[in-house]
């Protein structure tokens, strides 16, 4: 067989490998930055598929994809526009754990996703695999594919997903495959790891899909969407909300025993135990055998049959992610009760790819080895499609600011559950698919998925990403908020009869003084709505958004203070930075596995450091100190 | 320990312990002034000038009462040893309220300073030049090393069990919590409310109380450790006794007993402060009335925390000092071979079976031999094994330690008033939190990694 010959293709600004959840908002922001962007994909009818479950959202990952959202990513306007059933969560609790999800039409998902990339001006969409990288003088400057093109550009990012030298899992089954049995890429980790990047290799699964006609759903329990209207993107007017006759619903089922008894018997064809399967698989997102086996006196486990989309009738078992031989998964799911009959159209499969350990990046998700390189999504370790878009994104954003030769741009974990993610990914690294929990982060309750938009709109704006329209209504909302707080701490309630009519009714002492509107709002049973039974309405009645904001700033005051102040003191570490080129080996005193364990990392700022495991507080002092005393050695005496 | 330990308020005491007349309390750090402030009855240290010494009083939070009478310094930032807010309280020294004052202050979020902190910052801050720099790398150094022996011999065993059983305990009730809330369609879980948060609350809230109030060192400090000297006459218990009195030391009280005719006095060997139970006793004995020996020894056993069995070396042992020897058999206690300037009767075989080598001191009170080992045994059995009280087998013999527990016991009042106010249970959980990183703080563990171990061992959980 001849080779390939070479050719020279374009040049670009920026190239991103990759068209999924990462790769997609990589891409859009680079371009919309300013920047000639290429967007690589094995095949484009799998741009920002969803090969796992059919859904975007829930704890910590929906206040992600808000926080995408303000920072002018395309995830939340792309869910608002293809869902087939939203639902905010934990409604029964604070205001920092609430969460929204929605179930995806994974196909419109998918098409709305290219659609917006092919439209995008500055950005060229095109079928390829690359194989490797073009790097001179340890910078990257392009990429090469397997059709000979070499493609030239100021930055590369690279989020190759599962497709990296994937190999997928069934029973006995065993073949190299991307996601859903696409082509996988067997030669760029490779080559990744030619050049000195250190590899991991992990594990996921998903489960069977079967087909929905077939599933007897009165055997099982509906579980509908909201009617109250919430969308993930700020600018989703609530028109727009679906109402609940035209979403979907999911239903509830259970394993039993004789699912449990089925997996018992077949464990020696499990490739999960018979060591087989190599990759570190997720402890938050296990198989059932896996499940079964660690959890042996769990009687059932609950599985949600998840609609797919609206022109299919396949249906994901959510709950049921298996690499068992393809007949022992049929005969699991037919021991299922609603799933006697449930004819299988895919079988679940495990997959195992190649992460690059993500200690070995900057907090811009650029590696530390190869200049202009950056990776984002499965590539870096973490699990998920809200975690795969929220690097994709300040990826995208930092290979388009270097290309514009304009510094970088990072969160801190105080501003967003993105920066406590890539700063866990860089600094802790991770010995399993990472999965954002809404228990990763310190600042919980100002991390709130109500106030992302406050968070961040006006980072977005100033990277270009977020309109002027949108700032300006941005603002409006923010005014709004903080005039009626204002208001709320003048107006005074008086101690009524039908002001303590209420209070009573409600179980609390009546008043005896007058009290501001505002302590009164912190009464646990008094809503807004409550409040505005006896105090003057706002000139134009608020919006809900505004509302929802008012109630948690005025409520859980207290508890956002401290926060704040723990942020506040916490910022005086991030501002101290390590030179870059520091030399732990001349560091005197420091332990060893401190010493091993900052050149290993290299952090950036001593707040970094001190999160660290195995780095202890002396370490910090000595390390402070020699920093401090290298600062006045430069001063010339 | 947590991430902004170096931006943390400190204090210390900055005199050395129990001698002279005024001790000196520094706090250094951002909320120094509002700290002492809180404590602090007299003018209003948050306005007063930079730079000038107020008279007033320092009262105790909870109870008001005055703890004592007391001049203090307010110095702003920059133009202070640290270049933060420095804060000096001057107090009437004496062990017990200087003491006191620093644990009232602890109590109020301030953290105790490391050894060599308040330079470490001075330096840090920008106030030393380079020529000092190594000085404090030294510091440091030495600290690390001092810090890691003292760290491993002050937790001993039954605290840091009684530490890790009740973060266990907590660490269960969050990753509850947590899984509700990151996994909220999770069946398995009973949905936590607030009162299942309270009532854990209550009940680590009262083992750290309690802990709190064995805090062996507060309560040393506070009432000085019972030591009793004891011995068959005339083996040279009065002269230790003497020699113990008539150093530099000051006698802080001399308190004549309640009951009995017993005499307490108090001496301070370096840094700890001995309460010498019965001495009276020893005075009597050892003139020339020879009626009682072991009896009274005996209740001098028993209410001390800490003997000294002396043995006169120059005479074989008797019958008498082998009943006192095992009398004090399981007690902590120092063997005392006085008089090795004469000699020697007793071998070193003859006391093996009795105690530890580096519990027998051989002395001569005569010659002034040994006394000093004697004393630095004493202070090492204190600050770095700790002496195990009468009472309790746990005790807290860390003043940091002690500080963080208050940290953690406040963080669980704030539980309480968060639940009587009706905040909702990841709210709530915030200062549940809290308090599970104070105790870890005293072991050192980190919480997240701990909280999702615990989180994927407890629940199956899967969406």
């Amino acid at each position: 067989m001849t080779e390939v010959r070479a050719y020279n293709g374009d040049e670009y600004d920026v190239i991103v490998v990759g068209a999924g959840h990462a790769g997609s908002e990589a891409a859009l922001a680079a371009a919309r930055m300013g920047n000639k962007t290429l967007l690589m994909t094995i095949n484009l009818d799998m741009v920002a598929f969803m090969p796992c479950n059919p859904s975007v959202g829930g704890p910590a990952k929906g206040i992600v994809v808000r926080e995408i959202d303000a920072l002018g990513g395309e995830m939340g306007r792309n869910i608002d526009k293809t869902y087939v059933q939203m639902r905010m969560l934990n409604t029964g609790k604070g205001p920092a754990v609430r969460a929204l999800r929605a179930q995806a039409d994974k196909h419109a998902y998918h098409a709305e996703m290219k659609n917006t990339i092919e439209n995008e001006p500055n950005l060229t969409l095109r079928q390829g695999v690359v194989d490797d990288l073009i790097v001179e003088d340890g910078e990257c400057r392009g990429v090469v594919t397997d059709t000979g093109a070499t493609y030239r550009a100021k930055a590369v990012v690279v989020c190759a997903g599962t497709a990296a030298r994937g190999k997928i899992i069934i029973g006995e089954l065993m073949y190299s495959s991307g996601p859903n049995n696409s082509r996988p890429a067997m030669k760029l980790t490779a080559n990744l790891e030619k050049m000195g990047l250190h590899l991991e290799r992990f594990k996921t699964g998903t489960p069977p899909r079967v087909d929905g006609t077939t599933i007897k759903y009165d055997e099982t329990e509906e579980q509908p969407g909201d009617v109250e209207p919430n969308h993930f993107s700020f600018e989703t007017p609530d028109e727009d909300y679906l109402a609940l006759k035209n979403q979907l619903s999911c239903w509830l089922t259970y394993t039993n025993e004789k699912t449990h008894e089925i997996i018992r018997e077949n464990l020696d064809r499990a490739p999960m135990f018979s060591g087989v399967i190599e990759g570190v698989g997720p402890r938050y997102c296990p198989s059932i055998e896996d499940k079964i086996v660690r959890f042996a006196d769990k009687k059932r486990h609950q599985l949600f049959l998840e609609p797919e989309g609206r022109n299919t009738k396949e249906c994901y078992v959510q709950g049921l992610s298996t690499s068992m031989p393809e007949e022992v998964q049929q005969q699991i799911l037919h021991s299922i009760k609603g799933l006697e009959s449930a004819e299988m159209m895919r079988p679940g499969y495990a997959i195992e790819y190649d992460v690059v350990s993500p200690y070995q990046l900057k907090p811009t998700l650029e590696t530390k080895t190869i200049k202009n390189l950056y990776t984002a999504g499965q590539t870096n370790g973490t699990s998920g499609y809200e975690e795969a878009a929220g690097q994709g994104l300040i990826a995208g954003i930092n290979a388009g600011l270097r290309a514009l030769d304009k510094g970088q741009f990072t969160i801190k974990r105080s501003e967003g559950y993105i920066g406590v993610m890539i700063d866990d990914l860089v600094t802790k690294g991770t010995n399993e698919p990472y999965r954002l929990l809404t228990s990763r982060a310190e600042y919980r309750l100002i991390l709130r998925h109500d106030n992302a938009d406050m968070r961040l709109t006006e980072k977005g704006y100033e990277l270009g990403l977020i309109s002027d329209e949108r700032l300006a209504r941005f603002h409006a909302k923010r005014d709004a908020v903080e005039a009626e707080i204002a208001r709320l701490n003048q107006i005074r309630i008086k101690p009524s009869d039908e002001v303590n009519e209420f209070v009573v009714s409600h179980n609390e002492k009546p008043l005896q003084d007058g009290v501001l509107a505002a302590d009164f709002l912190r009464r646990p049973l008094v809503s807004y709505n409550d409040l505005l039974r006896f105090i003057p309405a706002t000139e134009e009645p608020l919006d809900r958004r505004v509302i929802e904001q008012v109630e948690v700033r005025i409520k859980y005051d207290g508890y956002i203070k401290k926060a704040e102040a723990n942020v506040a003191r916490m910022k005086k570490m991030e501002d101290k930075k390590i030179p870059e080129r520091i030399d732990y080996d001349a560091i005197d005193g420091l332990a060893t596995e401190a010493h091993q364990k900052l050149n290993k990392i290299r952090p950036e700022t001593i707040a970094q450091a001190t999160r660290i495991s195995g780095v202890n507080p002396a370490d910090i002092a000595i390390l402070t100190v020699y920093i401090e005393q290298g600062r006045i050695a430069k001063i010339p005496s | 320990m947590s991430a902004t330990t170096e931006f943390d308020t400190i204090a210390a005491i900055a005199t050395p312990p129990g001698e002279g007349g005024i001790s000196i309390i520094r706090v250094s750090g951002e909320d120094a002034i509002g700290i002492v402030n809180h404590l602090y009855k007299g003018k209003n240290l948050d306005q007063v000038d930079s730079h000038t010494i107020n008279y007033g009083h320092i009262l105790d939070v909870e109870t008001k009462s005055v703890v004592d009478e007391v001049m203090v310094s307010v110095m702003r930032a920059p133009k202070t040893y640290t270049k933060e807010d420095v804060v000096e309280v001057n107090c009437h020294g004496g062990l017990v309220a200087t003491n006191e004052i620093l644990q009232l202050i602890l109590s109020q979020g301030a953290r105790m300073a490391e050894p060599g902190e308040f330079t470490k910052r001075a330096f840090l801050n920008g106030r030393l030049d380079l020529s000092q720099a190594e000085a404090v790398m030294d510091l440091i150094r030495a600290k690390t090393d001092r810090s890691m022996k003292v760290a491993l011999n002050q937790l001993d065993g039954s605290l840091s069990r009684l530490i890790k059983n009740l973060r266990q305990d907590i660490l269960e009730v969050l990753a509850q919590v947590e899984v509700n809330i990151d996994y909220p369609e999770y069946d398995d879980v009973e949905t936590l409310t607030t009162n299942l948060l309270k009532e854990k609350a209550t009940e680590v809230r009262q083992s750290i109380d309690q802990l709190l109030k064995t805090a062996k060192q507060g309560k040393v400090l506070r009432d000085g450790l019972a030591t009793a000297i004891v011995g068959r006459p005339n083996v040279g218990k009065s002269s230790l006794l003497n020699h113990l009195l008539h150093e530099d030391k000051a006698i802080v009280t001399d308190v004549a007993g309640t009951t009995r005719d017993v005499i307490e006095e108090f001496v301070n060997v370096r840094g700890v402060p001995l309460k010498l139970v019965d001495t009276a006793g020893i005075r009597d004995t050892d003139d020339k009335v020879e009626k009682i020996g072991v009896e009274r020894s005996r209740q001098a056993i028993n209410t001390a925390d800490l003997i000294m069995v002396v043995i006169n070396a120059s005479e074989p042992l008797i019958e008498e000092d082998k009943e006192l020897l095992r009398l004090t058999a399981d007690k902590k206690r120092l063997v005392i071979l006085n008089k090795t300037d004469l000699p020697r009767q007793v071998s070193d075989e003859d006391l093996a079976e009795w105690a530890q080598p580096e519990d027998i001191i051989g002395t001569s009170v005569l010659t002034n031999s040994g006394l000093d080992q004697l004393e630095e045994r004493i202070a090492d059995m204190f600050f770095n094994e700790g002496i195990e009280s009468n009472q309790n087998n746990v005790m807290v013999t860390n003043a940091r330690h002690i500080g963080l527990l208050k940290q953690a016991e406040n963080a669980l009042d704030d539980v309480l008033h968060g639940i009587e106010a009706g905040m909702p249970v990841d709210l709530v959980q915030i200062d549940m939190t809290r308090c599970w990183s104070y105790l870890g703080e005293i072991t050192g563990d980190s919480y997240q990694d701990e909280l999702l171990d615990q989180l994927f061992s407890q629940f199956c959980v899967g969406k």
